[in-house]
C-alpha cells in the first residue's frame, strides 16, 4: 500500500451549499462536487480520497463556518513523542 | 462546553493517525436559531464573502483568546443577522450607526474587545458621518468594511462604491460619474485623517488575498488588545447573487474589476501616543449630580414623604429668560431627590432670550412612558400669552398658577383653579426679577404640596453658587408659600378677577 495522504477533508453535506469556492481553490485539486445532491437540493463538495496535503486552504476559501473540516497525518516523531508521553503518564 | 472538552471532542472524531488543524471555531454557534430549517447553515448565499470574512474574524478572535472579551456590533445589510452566528457579545446597530454605538460600548467598557462590522451601503452611504467621526476620534476599535460594491440585502440598488459604468438596478445604463458621481474609497479617505493607526484594504479573490485579509483582520484585533488605536480593515468581497454571477466567477470578478479600482494597500500602520493619562477622570453620575453620601437630608426626605399622588405633570410656560426651564429642572432635580422617577423635556427656540419657551415635568412613582404631557395637572403661566396658549389643557380640577395680579379681562374662564400671584413683582420688592420662577415654585409646593420645601431649599443649595441670590431664593421661596397661605388658604377660592375673597 502506497504511503497515505498527509491531509484529509472532511465536508459537512448539512453546511455545504455547492458554491465551489474550495474545488477551485484547492492546490492539488483534490476536492469535486459530487454528482449526487444533498438535502438542500445543491451537488456538495466531495474529497476524491486522494493527494490532500492539509494545507487548509479550502478550509479559508469556504464561507461556512463548519463545512469543511480538515486534518493532516501525524508525523512519525510526533507519533512517538505522543507514546513517550502516555507512558511517562502511567508511570 | 468550555472550549477544552470542545476540542478534544473535535481531536477524537479525526481520523486514526491524523490530528485536526482546521475545523469550525468555538466562536461561532454550534447551531443557529434564526431558523429550524437553517440551523446549520448560515443565511449568506453560496459563495458569498461575508462569511469567508465572518471566519477569519471568529479565527483571530479564537487565537487571541478574545471570545469572552469580545462585543460584535452587527449593522443592517446582509449581515444584519451575525448576532446568530458569533459567539460572543452582540449589539446590532440602527443603519449606518455601528461605529457610534461601537464608541458607546468601547468607552464604557474600555477592557472589551469591540468590533464594528458594517458593508458598503451602511458604512459608505448612510453612515458616512459615523464612521468618518469614529476614525477621526480614532477610537480605540476594530471596522471591518465588507466592500461588494453593491447593495445586496436591498436587492441590487448602486451603492457609493458601485463602480463606473457598473450596471445596478437604480444605475441600469451603468454608473455615469456625470450623474452619480465616482466610487467612494473610504480607506484612502480615513487615511486622510491623523487618528487612525491602522488602514488597510484587503481582498476575499484568490487564495494568496485570503490569507492577507487574515492576517489583516488578525492586526486589526491586535491593535486593539493592545490599545492602540483606531483600525480599518476594507474587505473586497464577492457578491454572486447580485452580480448574477457563479460563486467562481464572482471571485474573480473581484480580482479583475474591483481590485483595479479599489487598489490593496497599507495605508497607514503606525501608533500614536495616547498615554491613559491625558484621560478625564471618570466620574460616577452621584458626583456630577453633588449628591454625597452624606447628604443624609435628601435620603430621609425620600423616606418621610407620602407622595399623594401617582403620576404628577407639571407644564411650566413663559417666555425665554424668565427661568422657565430652569424651573423645571428644579422640579425634577426634586423629585429625583425625593426619590420619584422624573421626566422633564423642554421646548424652546433657538433664542436664549425672549421667544416662548416651556417644558413638561412629570413625576411619577412608577416608570415614566413619555415625557411629553398633553394634559397636566399644573400649569404655570409665567406670562399671558403662555395662560392664554395652554390653560385649556390643564385637567379638570387642575391648577393653574398665573404670574399676574388678575386675569385679563375677556379670559375664558377653564375648569381648573386659577391662582394668581404676582410672582414678577414680589421677586422685584426682594431684589431681583430672576428669583420670579422661584417664588412660583414656592406657590406651587404650598399649593399642591406635591413635593417638599425642604427639598426645593437642598437643590437650590446645590445649584446655587452665590450666597447672596442664594438668600433671595430662599425669601423668595417663603414669600410664594406665604402668598399661598394669606391669600388662598385663608378666603377660599380665588376667583375670576384674580383676587381671593
Amino acid at each position: 500500500m502506497a504511503t497515505p495522504a498527509r491531509g484529509k477533508v472532511a465536508v459537512n453535506i448539512d453546511e455545504c451549499k455547492g458554491c465551489g469556492l474550495c474545488v477551485e481553490s484547492c492546490p492539488p485539486r483534490c476536492l469535486e462536487l459530487a454528482p449526487e445532491l444533498s438535502a438542500y437540493g445543491v451537488h456538495p463538495a466531495h474529497y476524491t480520497g486522494e493527494s490532500c496535503t492539509g494545507c487548509g486552504i479550502c478550509f479559508y476559501c469556504c464561507p461556512e463556518p463548519g463545512a469543511i473540516t480538515v486534518y493532516r497525518l501525524v508525523p512519525a516523531l510526533k507519533v512517538v513523542a505522543r507514546q513517550g508521553d502516555s507512558h511517562a503518564a502511567t508511570l | 462546553m468550555s472550549q477544552d472538552s470542545k476540542a478534544m471532542v473535535k481531536e477524537a472524531e479525526a481520523p486514526a493517525g491524523y490530528e485536526t488543524v482546521h475545523a469550525k471555531s468555538p466562536v461561532f454557534y454550534d447551531i443557529y436559531e434564526r431558523k429550524a430549517e437553517l440551523k446549520n447553515q448560515t443565511h449568506y448565499c453560496p459563495g458569498c464573502g461575508h462569511g469567508v470574512a465572518h471566519k477569519l474574524i471568529a479565527e483571530a478572535i479564537e487565537d487571541l483568546g478574545l471570545q469572552n472579551r469580545t462585543i460584535f456590533v452587527s449593522p443592517v445589510g446582509c449581515s444584519v443577522f451575525a448576532y446568530y452566528y458569533f459567539d460572543v457579545g452582540n449589539v446590532q446597530a440602527a443603519h449606518g450607526r455601528a461605529p457610534a454605538c461601537a464608541t458607546a460600548i468601547k468607552r464604557t467598557c474600555p477592557e472589551k474587545i469591540v468590533i464594528s462590522y458594517q458593508g458598503d451601503g451602511d458604512l459608505a452611504a448612510i453612515g458616512t458621518a459615523e464612521i468618518v467621526h469614529a476614525a477621526n476620534r480614532g477610537e480605540k476599535i476594530a471596522v471591518f468594511f465588507v466592500n461588494n460594491a453593491i447593495y445586496g440585502m436591498t436587492g441590487g440598488q448602486m451603492a457609493p462604491t458601485t463602480l463606473v459604468g457598473q450596471k445596478s438596478t437604480t444605475s441600469p445604463w451603468g454608473r455615469r460619474p456625470v450623474n452619480e458621481g465616482y466610487p467612494l474609497h473610504m480607506a484612502e479617505l480615513l487615511s486622510t485623517l491623523e487618528a487612525p493607526a491602522y488602514v488597510e484594504r484587503v481582498a476575499l479573490c484568490d487564495n494568496k488575498n485570503i490569507m492577507k485579509a487574515r492576517r489583516a483582520i488578525r492586526r486589526a484585533l491586535e491593535n486593539q488588545r493592545d490599545g492602540v488605536g483606531f483600525s480599518f480593515v476594507e474587505i473586497l468581497s464577492p457578491c454572486p447573487t447580485i452580480w448574477g454571477k457563479e460563486p467562481v466567477d464572482a471571485r474573480r470578478w473581484v480580482l479583475e474589476k474591483l481590485v483595479p479600482a479599489f487598489p490593496l494597500n497599507v495605508f497607514r500602520d503606525r501608533k500614536l501616543d495616547t498615554s491613559p493619562s491625558t484621560m478625564p477622570p471618570q466620574r460616577t453620575v452621584t458626583d456630577v449630580l453633588e449628591i454625597s453620601a452624606k447628604d443624609e437630608s435628601a435620603q430621609r426626605v425620600a423616606v418621610q414623604h407620602p407622595h399623594h399622588f401617582r403620576e404628577y405633570t407639571i407644564k411650566v410656560a413663559g417666555f425665554g429668560g424668565q427661568g422657565v426651564l430652569l424651573l423645571g429642572q428644579l422640579l425634577t432635580e426634586m423629585g429625583m431627590r425625593e426619590g420619584l422617577e422624573v421626566s422633564w423635556l423642554p421646548s424652546y427656540g433657538p433664542e436664549m432670550r425672549s421667544g416662548s419657551a416651556h417644558c413638561h415635568v412629570c413625576l411619577s412613582k412608577e416608570r415614566i412612558g413619555s415625557p411629553l404631557i398633553s394634559h397636566p395637572d399644573v400649569l404655570i403661566a409665567m406670562n399671558e400669552i403662555s395662560l392664554r396658549k395652554f390653560a385649556s389643557q390643564v385637567v379638570p380640577g387642575g391648577v393653574i398658577l398665573y404670574n399676574r395680579e388678575r386675569l385679563p379681562a375677556d379670559f375664558a374662564l377653564p375648569q381648573a383653579r386659577v391662582i394668581c400671584i404676582p410672582a414678577s413683582e414680589i421677586a422685584d420688592k426682594l431684589g431681583s426679577t430672576k428669583v420670579t420662577n422661584i417664588v412660583l415654585m414656592g406657590a406651587l409646593l404650598e399649593e399642591t404640596e406635591c413635593l417638599l420645601p425642604d427639598t426645593a431649599m437642598s437643590v437650590l443649595e446645590t445649584k446655587i453658587k452665590k450666597l447672596d441670590l442664594l438668600e433671595i431664593d430662599r425669601q423668595a421661596l417663603a414669600a410664594g408659600r406665604n402668598f399661598i397661605d394669606s391669600h388662598v388658604r385663608v378666603g377660599a377660592v380665588s376667583q375670576p378677577d384674580g383676587f381671593a375673597y
